[in-house]
């Protein structure tokens, strides 16, 4: 008589046969996995002999300082059958935001997964950590460091999922109120993949996910901890209006006749030459576009500090310091048009920031 | 080629392309003569290529039509075309919500996707054991005539 198999424990060419799913369309996500991973297409066979003998693994994912904007990216992913693979190949015990526990029985559910797998789950972090005061972003009464030191010490690796995780993000951005932090500024005994994005790209989150549950190791990662395979160019490079960047045809402003043709927007503003990701190959919205396409500079948010780069709408070229040393640059006569602009915006931003008056925690008990 | 299969990304804005266009079809051409004169398949992988919008059509308006269409419905729909270059197949996976997954170009004498699968024929014949063994033998089928 043949043993019967656990749902636990079955392999996930196991666990996609009890669901009725083909072979054939296994090999067709395998083929929309390898694709989606930026691997050769050659590797679809070695993909779909891996996963078909891939086991579970657990997955406790961890949400601190953040708005929830990368659980959305992924869980409101345009594919409801890839991702959902993904999802089905993992065994996902424990996100206070999915799912329908709360309070002591969700630490509990948290605590079981960490002693049942000790050594072998994956910790999934979204958000930063407050160093400045614990009390600053708790769960359950407990502090995000203490969650996290804790949690970390049984993980086989962690994946920092957006740029609050993976650098600090928005929270970290100056003055840094909370003394917000990245998971790798706390955890220096782990190896640790960033997948930045402000959110990040949903199939690039999953695709990091696949790659462990593929070959069971951790992809190539670059200088910043980020997937090569999925950061490994610059949206410059991949972007389809580097053509007019080469030719030094650019937009001036969002309605001249660069823009309607679709120039590159470098003296928007786009900070494509410095910024990471796989935006302008894997697109946004199930490949429908990313926002260069849609007439957007890119805003970097997959780099470190991308909110305290100078501003979203500064060309790269033009320096990020104080506002007299721009106005001597701008007096030189460079991009003279959009630096006036630029420094228009500047001066209004520095009498803002002047007139703004900080809140302090004393002001919220009032 | 029909619009289903034809790209999503169709804002065309300017004149101005990436230029990948003409050595795509000029790596298709070569992966064609290996195909003939070796016999090995390749596959490219559109995602892969920095693509203007338009451009995309432009490859497949290029590459047309030809004799086989075939449509598969796993995990969604995909669409397999022979383009009019005989051994040139255009392969589109959607999702269920008919968003592209990937699209290949593959130059091969035939799509592996199209083929039955071992694990699949094993299952079916199975199924089709067992439904051979639910259908009333001729013998059922007398008695259950008489008894009417």
């Amino acid at each position: 008589m043949t043993k019967e198999i656990s749902p636990k424990d079955r392999t996930l060419g196991e666990a996609l046969r009890s669901q009725g799913i083909s072979r054939r369309s296994f090999l067709k996500f395998c083929a929309a996995t390898a694709s989606m991973m930026a691997l050769p297409p050659t590797m679809i066979p070695t993909i779909a002999n891996a996963l078909e003998k891939a086991k579970k693994p657990s997955v406790i994912w961890l949400s601190f300082q953040e708005c929830t904007g990368c659980t959305e990216s992924l869980t409101r992913a345009h594919s409801a059958t890839v991702e959902n693979l993904i999802f089905d190949s993992i065994s996902l015990d424990y996100h206070h935001t999915l799912q329908a526990a709360s309070g002591h029985a969700a630490e509990a559910a948290r605590e079981a997964a960490m002693e049942e797998n000790k050594g072998k789950y994956l910790l999934v972090v979204d958000g930063s950590i407050p160093l400045g005061n614990p009390g600053y972003s708790t769960i359950a009464g407990i502090s995000n460091l203490d969650m996290l030191t804790d949690t970390a010490k049984g993980a086989a690796a962690i994946i920092s999922v957006g740029s609050c995780a993976a650098f600090g993000g928005i929270p970290n951005a100056k003055p840094n109120p909370t003394g917000a932090v990245a998971v790798s500024d706390i955890i220096k005994d782990k190896d640790i993949i960033n997948v930045p994005g402000c959110p990040p790209i949903p199939v690039v989150i999953t695709g990091v996910l696949t790659h462990f549950l593929t070959f069971g190791t951790l992809p190539e990662l670059d200088h910043l901890g980020r997937p090569m395979a999925f950061y490994g160019q610059s949206i410059h490079d991949r972007c389809y209006r580097r053509p007019f960047y080469d030719k030094g045809l650019f937009a001036e402003t969002f309605d001249d006749e660069g823009a309607r043709l679709g120039w590159c927007l470098y003296k928007l503003g786009c900070k494509g030459p410095s910024t990471y990701n796989a935006c302008a190959t894997t697109k946004w919205n199930g490949g429908v576009s990313f926002p260069i396409e849609a007439g957007h500079p890119c805003i970097g948010c997959s780099e470190p500090h991308f909110w305290d780069g100078g501003g979203f709408y500064r060309a790269l070229s033009m320096p990020t310091e104080d506002i007299s040393k721009t106005a001597v640059y701008a007096a030189a006569g460079a991009a003279a048009g959009a630096a006036a602009v630029g420094m228009m915006n500047r001066f209004k931003k520095n009498k803002t920031s002047e007139s703004h008056e900080k809140a302090t925690i004393d002001d919220l008990k009032k | 080629m029909p619009d289903s299969v034809k790209s999503q990304f169709n804002i065309q804005i300017g004149n101005e392309l990436t230029w990948n266009v003409q050595p795509l079809l000029h790596e298709i051409r070569h992966a064609l003569r290996n195909l003939l004169e070796t016999g090995h398949s390749s596959i490219i992988d559109l995602r892969s290529i920095p693509l203007a919008p338009g451009e995309e059509e432009t490859i497949l308006d290029t590459l047309g039509c030809g004799e086989v269409h075939a449509k598969l419905n796993a995990l969604g729909p995909s669409e397999i075309y022979e383009t009019r270059f005989a051994g040139v197949w255009l392969v589109t996976h959607f999702n269920t919500e008919n968003d592209v997954i990937g699209r290949f170009i593959e130059i091969t004498r035939f799509p592996g996707i199209l083929e039955s699968q071992r694990e699949d024929m094993a299952t079916s014949l199975d199924l089709l054991e067992q439904t051979l063994e639910d259908r009333p033998g001729p013998d059922e089928t007398e008695t259950h005539a008489e008894t009417n």
